[in-house]
């Protein structure tokens, strides 16, 4: 499957993937983020359940301490 | 864009009201860029008080020492510009609070120190507030590495500037330059936002 994640072309050797699995593969260690797939957002809670598919836009934004 | 006297953007600006959540390094700083430019209202939430250490990033003074900073905020940004409203809530910042808070604004600035009730505050907006734009700091700390931050538009009601890898820690502690300019990132965000507004 191919997505575009932040705005750049990635292929993953699957054809489904939950957020979580998606983290795991891509080695996504920061641990406060937003994620919204085709604009909608994906609450932290519902990580293990949402799933990307073939096209998704997936954008991400890593939250940092400091302000 | 549109050319314009600093007197027509002024007298644009003013309709408007923005959301500050968070009035330290990121907040205090961001709202004083907004009421110089001439933004009408601002809604400011915050339940700490100014301490000596915050006076080496945030827009508080010596003599502030010990006031709630929503307070201390309100009677600085008043000295800029007596004439804007300055709505203040001095309360920890919620899911169940921030929706009514923050309900007619037309932009809300995420100013959040920790990174949990950023990612709090952008999920309850995003999910309560829908259409609202967000204008999130994520990434000041340290000093140099300007080249590094960046602002990004996710889409129209999401909004990030920083660097996203600068974490605060004790060791590690923001500084003046580097918060007010990514404060005044997100000031110039939604000054952005605002003049394509009718």
């Amino acid at each position: 499957m191919k997505i575009l994640l932040n705005n750049r072309e990635e292929e993953f050797e699957r054809d489904v993937m939950t957020v979580s699995q998606m983290l795991e593969l891509k080695k996504f260690t920061f641990r406060m983020r937003i994620i919204k797939i085709n604009g909608e957002l994906i609450s932290k809670e519902k990580y293990d359940f949402a799933e990307i598919q073939d096209g998704d836009n997936v954008q991400m934004l890593y939250l940092m301490s400091g302000g | 864009m549109k050319l314009m006297r600093f007197s027509e953007i002024e007298n644009h600006l003013k309709k408007f009201k923005v959301g500050i959540a968070g009035a330290g390094g990121l907040g205090s700083n961001c709202a004083a860029s907004l009421a110089r430019s001439g933004v009408g209202t601002l809604v400011i939430a915050d339940f700490d008080k100014v301490e000596l250490s915050n006076i080496s990033r945030q827009f508080y003074f010596i003599d502030q020492v010990g006031m709630m900073k929503t307070t201390a905020l309100k009677e600085n940004l008043k000295r800029i510009r007596p004439e804007m409203n300055v709505v203040i809530h001095q309360t920890v910042l919620t899911e169940k609070n921030i929706p009514s808070i923050f309900r007619d604004c037309h932009v809300i600035v995420e100013a959040f120190d920790r990174a949990d009730m950023k990612q709090m505050l952008v999920e309850t907006v995003q999910k309560e507030l829908t259409g609202i734009p967000l204008i999130v700091g994520s990434g000041l700390a340290g000093w140099g590495n300007t080249e590094i931050l960046k602002f990004r538009k996710i889409d129209e009601t999401l909004y990030i500037c920083g660097d996203e890898m600068s974490e605060a820690t004790d060791d590690y502690p923001p500084l003046a330059p580097r918060v007010s300019i990514v404060a005044n990132m997100q000031a110039n965000a939604v000054i952005e936002i605002l003049m394509r507004k009718s």
